[in-house]
């Protein structure tokens, strides 16, 4: 493949004990673009993204990121909260994990945490009150309220985010996830527990991020009406390993995809195969 | 063991007097068990250096006679009230007077501690009461940042007190460093301590937290206790100078503060003046721990006790969060503990015992984990409460620890079961505390 | 090296009653979750009980040392065990599903009440008993005139250790109870659909924990010849500490943890300071822990994420 990627994945291992959950994967996500990741159940999927975004330390590999800016970094020299910091790579997760006790704008404040840091003098200049913290702070406000609107929370912004139905709680952690301006965000399931009109309104606020935003976006999604409908490049992975990729129709009409999703998963199988006709 | 007939069941719960009586009857045969041989028999180091006992029947008696008939009343007043359910203990019309009592009670309580010196002027008791209670207040609301704030779990925080009390009481009297210098740089030691505690607990979690921290306090204090040379051992440290109105001494020389204001001369002036030494701190911790709630730190401190793997993922250094966290925690406490070597003017490790961690754990679980309010009733309460029962004497920490048991069933998340938001755009509505993440560490 | 041969029998010992007391804590974790802090004092009554059993028995003209200790082991055991069944159905079972440090702080509050009962009823003074059982082996007669001891007592409290955790471990992995319990240990709420019945396996729990607390509440007392009404904390902590130091939840674990937590205490007192043997048991404790996160033989935490 050619073009401009933003992330490089350059023959990533990931063994866990005598298990390779990932073996020799390579693979690139372009910049500006929605790249999809899929797989039966057990692919391995969760293991990339976790390698990617520093929860597991890779066994082997490399995993570049190319900034807008020129800058390169390996993500697997950088662990945890400098992925997010530095590398600036945001996610969501499969399981959602909001700060349930916490309001749906704090939410979105905490996702501001550095840049609100660096505002606050680290925390000297908030605590007298100047004001250069509070017009930080005001901005900060300001973003979480714009990223509410786009995901329909406004009226909920004072509402504990653990009150909200599930899937208003999927598009705040999006939110939340973008509040943090990522380069490249990382959705694990994101259409995951939706319904067919959430699930459609997922697929326009995925694409009005990346038209927008200009944000590149890596998924994980077994859901293939979202897949087909908005990734421009799909990799397809099993055991482990990808057995295919390339545009969503392609993929689609590969036989040894179809033939992984059948071993794999009849109902999935099914659902690959309807999704094209 | 009779464990499936005295079981309580939520739903079909028999009645009737036969099965009230076999339960007290149950009741009564379990006392008595337990009771035969420690309160039916006194042992005691006799003169000759053995042991020798004595029966006490009509004791034991009386005290299984106390818990059938105590088990009959129990049991008569679930059937009269219905099944107790924790929500509905309280009415909801009286829930409701209480949330609007609430707006009123903080300032309330602020006004009436303001006036306290003047209402008891006279009243010694009462006045030292008020400056143990702020002491308490002041030490929850600095272990409220670790553990309600950040959710991470303390029982050594004593560990923070003892090294701010002996750090203000060593410098004083080796170095004569006045109270004013002395603050800050106890301040200081304490937190740098919380910082190098912090660092090894980084990666645990719960209860290994728990015994880690617990251990510490128990070093702190046994390294004081032991290094006689420098602390002056189970001995303690005497003759700590008392605080000075900014240099102005409290006492009935020449150049006191009676003195110079020409009028006479009275003890009373010193508690006066510690009762609003203590004020003044423990509302800065408040003001502090308030406005850091409503910064980014704060707010991640949160966040960590909510979910510590998001906060990984949102670039949060959950490392720094942590220790800043153990760090204000301890500061504190050093504070707490340099005011409280100068008001006894006499410290020794046994004020520093694993009881003071886990008295100041309770007033901030009590409380309702992460409220200054819920912690300022908590602390008045126990404290207080602790104090109505002087008169019990021996059994003072008896019915203590039976006080401590009932009020975590009564209320396991504390008296004020909500949170504040810290940012809020249209509605400023409490998030009940059923949302509310304890923490994993 | 006779020294330290001595020093390691002294050890074992201690570390013998530590890891009796270091299984209550890690069984009632492993099934509840939850420290019960009041197993300490749990580990005092069953020593009083044991005292104050033993007492009676010598003044109704009981003289067959085997036969009082063997009465005064079960009296203490079963006496013991209902006040950790009592203590579980008034402080923690009202707090089951609640949050997690409501039951922690009950425990502390039970802890209160229970040190402060054996005070209140029997007196805050020490309570000596004269040897019971004497006699020893002397094993090897040292060149200096040091000679390695090896007392009746200390055959007995071993050897009492390994007949009570054979038997405890063939209750956890022979029984029907041993099953309930660590199938409630995996998943209570599916433990409660096969038709285990929990609230009854919990309190089994507690019984059995209790039980054991009473066993080296007695060794105890048997081997230093007192109990006082504070004895409890500091045991308690010790055998908490050894519970966690050898990975909480883990039975193998928690005698392990018994016996290490024993020998640095003696050790340390023989070679360094009798004062900071404590320090030192501590210390350890987060050395290993920064390194071990979960304990010696603790299943390490795998983050879901």
């Amino acid at each position: 493949m050619s073009g401009d990627p933003i992330l490089t994945v350059d023959r990533l291992m990931m063994r866990f004990g005598g298990i390779i959950a990932v073996n020799e994967l390579s693979f690139t996500a372009e910049r500006r673009k929605i790249t999809a990741l899929i797989g039966p159940n057990g692919a391995g999927k969760t293991t990339v993204f976790n390698c990617i975004t520093g929860f597991y330390r890779p066994s082997g590999g490399a995993i570049r990121l190319a900034h807008d800016d020129g800058r390169t970094i390996q993500l697997e020299r950088l662990n945890d909260f400098r992925i997010a910091k530095q590398a600036k790579v945001a996610r969501t997760f499969q399981n959602i994990r909001l700060f349930p006790g916490m309001t749906a704008l704090e939410n979105l404040m905490v996702a501001q945490h550095n840049a609100l840091m660096r505002a606050s003098g680290l925390t000297v200049l908030g605590l007298l009150g100047l004001p250069s913290w509070r017009e930080a702070e005001r901005r900060a406000i300001d973003l979480a309220r714009a990223w509410l609107d786009r995901v329909g929370l406004l009226d909920r912004a004072d509402d504990a985010a653990g009150n909200l139905p599930y899937g208003d709680q999927r598009r705040l952690e999006i939110a939340r996830a973008m509040c943090t301006e990522p380069a490249l965000l990382c959705l694990d399931e994101p259409a995951a527990g939706l319904n067919a009109r959430e699930s459609g309104g997922l697929n326009e606020l995925l694409l009005s991020i990346r038209n927008e935003q200009g944000t590149s976006i890596l998924l994980i999604e077994h859901d293939m009406s979202v897949v087909m409908e908005i990734s421009d490049h799909v990799v397809v992975m099993d055991y482990g390993v990808k057995i295919a990729e390339g545009t969503p129709q392609a993929v689609r009409d590969d036989p040894k995809v179809i033939a992984a999703y059948l071993g794999a998963d009849e109902e999935e199988a099914i659902a690959v195969m309807e999704s094209g006709t | 063991m009779s464990a499936t007939s005295a079981r309580p069941s939520h739903a079909a719960q028999p009645s009737g007097g036969a099965f009230i009586l076999k339960k007290a009857l149950i009741s009564a045969l379990v006392a008595l068990v337990l009771f035969s041989l420690m309160i039916g028999v006194r042992t005691e180091a006799g003169p000759q250096g053995g042991l020798i006992y004595w029966t006490r029947f009509g004791d034991l008696a009386a005290l299984v006679a106390t818990v059938f008939g105590g088990s009959i009343i129990v049991e008569l007043l679930r059937q009269w009230w219905g099944p107790i359910d924790k929500d509905s203990l309280v009415p909801k019309p009286v829930q409701s007077a209480m949330s609007f009592a609430g707006r009123w009670l903080a300032p309330a309580l602020l006004v009436f501690a303001f006036l306290v010196p003047v209402i008891f002027y006279d009243q010694r008791y009462i006045l030292d009461l008020s400056i143990l209670v702020l002491t308490y207040v002041m030490l929850g609301w600095g272990l409220n940042v670790v553990v309600g704030l950040a959710g991470l779990l303390d029982l050594g925080y004593v560990a923070f007190y003892a090294v701010g009390a002996y750090s203000y009481a060593l410098l004083a009297t080796n170095f004569g460093l006045s109270f004013w210098v002395c603050l800050p740089l106890a301040g200081i030691l304490a937190a740098f301590w919380g910082v190098l505690l912090g660092f090894p607990v980084l990666r645990l979690r719960g209860d290994y937290l728990a015994i880690v921290t617990l251990a510490f306090g128990e070093i702190i204090r046994l390294v004081i206790i032991n290094w006689q040379s420098l602390t002056g051992g189970p001995n303690g440290v005497s003759g700590i100078p008392r605080p000075t109105m900014f240099g102005i001494p409290l006492d009935n020389s020449d150049s006191g503060l009676a003195a110079r204001l020409g009028i006479e001369f009275s003890p009373t002036h010193r508690l006066v003046f510690l009762f609003y030494l203590i004020l003044a701190m423990a509302l800065l911790t408040n003001w502090v721990t308030i406005r850091l709630r409503r910064l980014p730190i704060g707010r991640a401190w949160e966040a960590l006790r909510e979910d510590e793997v998001a906060c990984r993922a949102l670039g949060i250094n959950t490392t720094t969060t942590k220790l800043t966290a153990f760090a204000t925690g301890a500061m504190f406490g050093g504070f707490a503990g340099a005011f409280f070597a100068t008001r006894q003017g006499f410290i020794s490790p046994e004020s520093f015992t694993f009881q003071e961690s886990a008295l100041v754990l309770a007033i901030v679980v009590l409380g309702g984990m992460g409220s200054q309010l819920g912690v300022a009733l908590a602390a008045l309460t126990m404290i207080g409460g602790f104090e109505l029962f002087r008169g019990l004497d021996q059994y003072r920490m008896l019915v203590f620890g039976i006080a401590m048991v009932l009020l975590m069933i009564w209320r396991p998340r504390g008296l004020i079961g909500h949170r504040a938001p810290t940012v809020f755009l249209e509605r400023n509505q409490a998030i009940s505390s059923d949302l509310v993440k304890e923490g994993h560490g | 090296m006779d020294y330290f041969a001595q020093q390691l029998i002294n050890g074992l010992v201690l570390g013998s009653i530590y890891g009796l007391i270091a299984i209550g804590y890690t069984m009632v974790y492993g099934i509840v979750g939850m420290i019960n802090f009041a197993h300490g004092d749990i580990f005092m009554i069953g020593g009083f009980i044991a005292l104050i059993s033993f007492l009676v028995l010598v003044s109704l003209g009981l003289t067959a040392i085997p036969l009082i200790l063997l009465i005064v082991l079960l009296v203490s055991m079963a006496i013991t065990a209902l006040y950790g069944w009592t203590i579980e159905r008034i402080a923690y079972r009202p707090l089951r599903h609640s949050f997690r440090l409501a039951p922690m702080l009950s425990a502390i509050g039970m802890s209160f009440v229970l040190t402060n009962f054996s005070q209140v009823s029997q007196g805050a003074r020490v309570k000596p008993v004269p040897p019971i059982i004497t006699g020893g082996y002397t094993l090897h007669e040292g060149s200096q005139g040091f000679a390695v001891q090896l007392s009746n007592i200390q055959i007995m409290v071993v050897l009492a250790t390994i007949v009570v955790l054979a038997l405890f471990t063939w209750l956890v992995s022979r029984t029907r109870l041993g099953r309930d319990m660590r199938a409630c240990e995996q998943d209570q709420t599916m433990a409660a659909l096969l038709g285990v019945d929990v609230d009854r396996t919990i309190s089994m729990t507690f019984v059995i924990g209790a039980a054991l607390a009473a066993v080296a509440g007695m060794m105890y007392l048997l081997y230093y010849g007192l109990v006082d009404f504070f004895m409890g904390f500091v045991a308690g902590i010790k055998a908490f500490t050894a519970a966690v130091l050898g990975g909480i939840g883990s039975l193998p674990g928690a005698m392990l943890g018994g016996l290490a937590i024993g020998l640095i205490e003696t050790f340390w007192s023989a070679y360094f300071s009798v004062e900071y043997k404590d320090v030192a048991a501590f210390s350890i404790l987060i050395v290993v822990l920064i390194f071990m996160p979960t304990g010696l033989l603790g299943r390490p935490e795998v983050e879901k994420v």
